[in-house]
Order: structure tokens, then sequence, then C-alpha cells
């Protein structure tokens, strides 16, 4: 009786310490199968020989190798390190502008951070959509402006193989500018409001309170934008199925587009697995010691 | 330095007001006028199309099965991964065990990755189990991909609970599903709001996975959309697509503005705190 009672509150307490375990288990089950288990059925079709099905045959990195010799792999790598530098120029440059500008006691801020942020909640589809037609020549800007009266006005990017890359720059930069103002925005209203009164009263202001003192203190911010938005630019997909399809030609290849065509539809899986694989290392290399620096010295709960 | 704000909220709004004018004007005054200017004669002939009789795909459905299927597909995505994400995030915050840490590391990373690493092998095993080109394979991505970042929610905001009021608790014999319920859950109305925000908005919006995982029946409005737009037949209505394209974004554009602040807050989390 005694014994049994025992044997009951030690599984009762077994029970107790172990259901934290019991709770996270279901979770961790799904992201060891869907996560990590994925990651390594890609990695391992990255070096067999599978086209339309998977096959287990290992070539080593012979996909590797083609991969690289490929001409639309090497354009969209081209592509990407275009976008990605401009984007996230770009994007850090106007959301740190306005961060600023909105930061100077502006008594309309109330409604103008909605206005800039708004972007970011809709889809890249729903963006693509708009400024697909908005730089067609024949519907959009250009012949606006020409009804207008600017009858030279010419805008012809979006057709242009060698600057369609740039109507991609100026939808994303759309979309995402507003969240990198209130990345800014928020950074700025953190910063150690005695530090930069003692600047002031030592006398800098304007430019040069914020090139030497304001500016080294966001570090941070600027490592989270950095690595948020070229996170996203390596991931791009929709915006460039909505706004150009990857064309004209390859103009607007990138990667993303490139891993989904080889594998669905040229039905060059092993390519497309291994065209994965090194976008994965390559947003690993950048998230990794981010993430490690990020979290490294905070206290754990 | 107000006309550059001024000037910067003008192109913001741009392609809503474009979008909504247009989608507002008869298709030949489209095709014959200036996007830039207001609609001579309004009509909604062109949200009513776009909501039911606009040709995508194969039939001339309009949109609105597709914005079923959307919502079909978020809500429970949305609830479930919270759910989950709320009490993971308990866990790694006020329980310790052995391998906590790689195990809080290994989310944290999940979140980051780039789906297409994933995309094969899921496409297989959705096949496997059935769930190929159905709803409940749409909600079963949506929720494993939403995991990380909604247990990184609750993780770093009951982090900031003290410690001593659990502590308390657990002395006066509060067990672990009391703790959560009683003390914890209670006090999670801002993180849960962080949360479904940003998974309704992630889920709404992912064209990927709707792509990649659905067919004719469980397509979400993002794929609809897109192949409205593309679609090759007839002359292209470019005002049904406007209409289109703003019924897309509607809900996240309500859900923005109904709890804007919470929206920022949740890309604010997931962006910087650690």
């Amino acid at each position: 009786m005694r014994e049994g009672r025992a044997l009951m509150s030690a599984a009762a307490g077994a029970l107790r310490a172990a259901l934290p375990k019991i709770v996270l288990s279901p979770s961790l089950l799904l992201l060891a199968v869907f996560v990590y288990g994925f990651i390594l059925v890609t990695g391992y079709l990255s070096f067999t020989a599978s086209k339309i099905l998977p096959v287990p045959d290992l070539v080593g990195i012979d996909n590797y190798v083609k991969l690289f010799q490929t001409r639309a792999w090497t354009i969209a790598l081209h592509n990407l390190a275009v976008f990605g530098t401009l984007y996230i120029g770009i994007g850090i440059a106007l959301g740190l502008g306005l961060a600023i500008l909105l930061d100077q006691r502006i008594r309309a801020e109330g409604w103008l951070r909605p206005i800039y942020l708004y972007p970011m909640a809709l889809s890249f589809i729903v963006t693509g959509t708009f400024w697909k037609w908005f730089f067609d020549p024949g519907i959009g800007l250009e012949r606006a402006l020409r009804l207008l009266g600017w009858n030279d006005f010419s805008f012809g990017w979006i057709k242009d193989p060698e600057r369609a890359i740039y109507t991609l720059i100026i939808g994303a930069v759309w979309h995402t500018s507003g969240f990198v103002m209130a990345l800014f925005l928020a950074g700025l209203r953190g910063l150690d409001a005695s530090v930069l009164r003692a600047a002031r009263i030592d006398g800098a202001s304007g430019v040069r309170l914020y090139w030497y003192i304001v500016l080294p203190q966001l570090k941070p911010v600027f490592a989270a934008a950095f690595v948020i938005l070229l996170h996203m630019a390596i991931k791009s997909y929709d915006l460039v199925i909505a706004l150009t399809a990857g064309g004209p030609g390859r103009a607007t290849e990138l990667p993303a587009t490139f891993m989904y065509s080889y594998t669905f539809t040229r039905n060059q899986m092993a390519m497309g697995a291994s065209a994965a694989v090194i976008m994965l290392m390559t947003v690993a290399a950048v998230i990794v010691p981010y993430l490690y620096g990020a979290y490294r010295e905070r206290p754990r709960g | 330095m107000h006309a550059a704000l001024l000037l910067a909220a003008a192109w913001y709004l741009l392609p809503l007001i474009v979008l909504l004018l247009n989608s507002l004007k008869p298709l030949d005054e489209i095709q014959a006028g200036s996007v830039l200017a207001l609609p001579r004669e309004w009509t909604l002939a062109a949200w009513r199309a776009a909501w039911s009789s606009a040709q995508i795909g194969v039939e001339p459905t309009g949109l609105s099965p597709y914005f079923v299927n959307s919502l079909a597909m978020t809500l429970p995505a949305v609830a479930f991964s919270t759910a989950l994400g709320a009490v993971n995030g308990y866990v790694l915050s006020h329980w310790r065990f052995r391998g906590d840490g790689i195990v809080f590391a290994l989310i944290l990373f999940s979140c980051f990755i780039p789906f297409q690493i994933v995309l094969i092998p899921a496409a297989r095993v959705l096949g496997l189990l059935g769930l190929a080109g159905t709803m409940a394979g749409l909600v079963l991505v949506h929720v494993v991909y939403g995991i990380g970042f909604t247990t990184l929610f609750f993780r770093n905001y009951y982090v900031t609970f003290p410690r001593e009021l659990i502590h308390a608790a657990r002395i006066d014999g509060a067990g672990f599903g009391t703790i959560l319920t009683r003390i914890l859950l209670p006090n999670s109305l801002p993180i849960i709001a962080v949360s479904v925000i940003w998974q309704f908005t992630n889920v709404w919006n992912d064209f990927l996975f709707g792509a990649s995982f659905s067919d004719v029946d469980s397509q979400p409005m993002t794929v609809a959309l897109n192949n409205l737009v593309n679609s090759s037949t007839g002359a292209k209505e470019y005002n049904v697509h406007f209409a289109g394209a703003i019924l897309a974004g509607l809900p996240t554009l309500i859900v923005y503005v109904l709890a804007g602040r919470h929206f920022v807050r949740g890309l604010l989390a997931g962006a910087v705190k650690g």
C-alpha cells in the first residue's frame, strides 16, 4: 500500500519534471523533421543525380561544379549582387534619413509614420502587381506624363535588360524602407539623452552631432537592418514573379527563381537542391554570427 | 525638411491611391486616359468582377473562393502557431533542462532559413501524408515554419517576467500548468497580439508555399491574384486587376490600421530584440 503510494508520487514527480519537455516535444519534433531533417535531405539530394525524381546514387560535387558553369546561375548571382547592394544601401539610407527627419519633433509624426510603414503589411505579389503596371510604358507612368504634355518622356526600364533590375529594387525599397525607418527611429529614441545633451553643450550640432555622436551609437541598428535586408534579398522570389517573372531574358533572375524553375519546371532536382544549399549557406554565414552576438551576452531566463 | 517628409509620404501612398482610383474607372478610361487622372465615370463594376466573375485559371469565379481559401488557411495556422509559441516560450524562459540552450539556438535559426532549402522534401512528405494540394497541408507548413518566430516572441516576453513571482508560485505548490494559465497567460495580451498579427501577415501574404503546395481547390489569394494578372486570354482588364490587388491586400491592411502599433512592435521584436 505504502510502497504503491510512494511509487505513484515518484511517478507524479517524474511526470512533473518531464512536463516541460513533453510540452516542448511536438514542436521540436516538427522542427527536427521539417527544418533540420529537410535540410539534410536537400543537402543529400544535391550530391545525387536526381532529375525529375529523387535518386539515391551519389555523384560527388558534380552538381555544384555544373551549377557554377551554368550561365543562368552565374547571372542570378550577379543580379543578386546588384539587387542586394542597392536594396540594402538605398533601404538603409532612406530609412535612416526619414528616421532622423521624423526625430526632429515633427508634429505630424503620428500620421506620417504609419504611412511610411504600411507597405510592409502588403504582400510582394500586391507590390509587384502595382509596380509592374506602373512601369509598363504603354499604360503606366510614361504614358501618363506624355498625356500631360511631356512628349519625349521615356521610361522603359522594365523592358530593358540593362535596367529591369532597377525596377525590382524600386519595388523592394518601397516595400521595406518604412520598416528600416521604424528600426532606426526606435534606435534614435533609445539613445542616452544625457550623452546627446553633453555633446550639444560641447558645441556639437547638426551634421557633426549625428556623424560623430549619434550614428556610432546606432551600430547595432545598422547591423540589424543589414542582416534583415540581406536575408530578404537572398530569399526574394515573390516580387520577381509578380514584377518581371525573371525577365526580360534573364535580366532579373535571382537564385530563388533559379532554384524553383530548375527543380520544378526543368526537372533538374539535384541542381535545384545545390542552389538551395548555396542560398542556405549564404544566409547562415550572415545570420549565425549576428544571432550569436545578439544573444550571447544576454542574461538567460 | 517638411517637404522631404511629405514627398516621402506621397511616394509611399502613390501605389495605394493609384490602384484605388483606377479600380473605380471603366476599362476604356484606363486604356485611353492617364493613370494619374481621376475617374470621369465612377463605377464599382471592376470590383464586382474581381470578386465574383473574373477568369482565374479556367473558371470565371472571381477571387472570392480564393479569399475564402486564404482565410481558411490563415486563421487555423495563426491560432495553432501562436498557441504552440506560447507554451514553448514559457518552457524556454522559465524551465531549465539539459541542452536548452542548443534547443533555443536551433529554434532561433529555423526562423531565418530560405524556404527553398525545404521545398523539395516538403512536397514529397506532404504527398506521402496525403496532404498534397490540401488546405490541411498548407496549414501544417505554415504552423511548422511559424513556430520559430512565435516561440521567440513569447520566450523574449516571458524572460522579462520577475523570476521571484514564478518562484513564489512554485513554492506555494503551483505546477507547470497553473503558472502558465494563472500567471503568464493573463498578462500576455500584448505579445499574443504581436504574434497573431505577425503570423496573420506572413501567412496571408505567403506566395511560395501557396504556389508550391496548393492545387486549384486550395489556392490562396496571392496565387490567384498572380494568375489573374498574368492570364493571357483576352484584353488585360487592368481595373479588375487593381480591384483584385486591393482585395488581396485588404485583410492585412485592416489589421495594420486597427493594430498598427502591435505590428510595429512585432517587426521590431522579430528583428532586433534578443
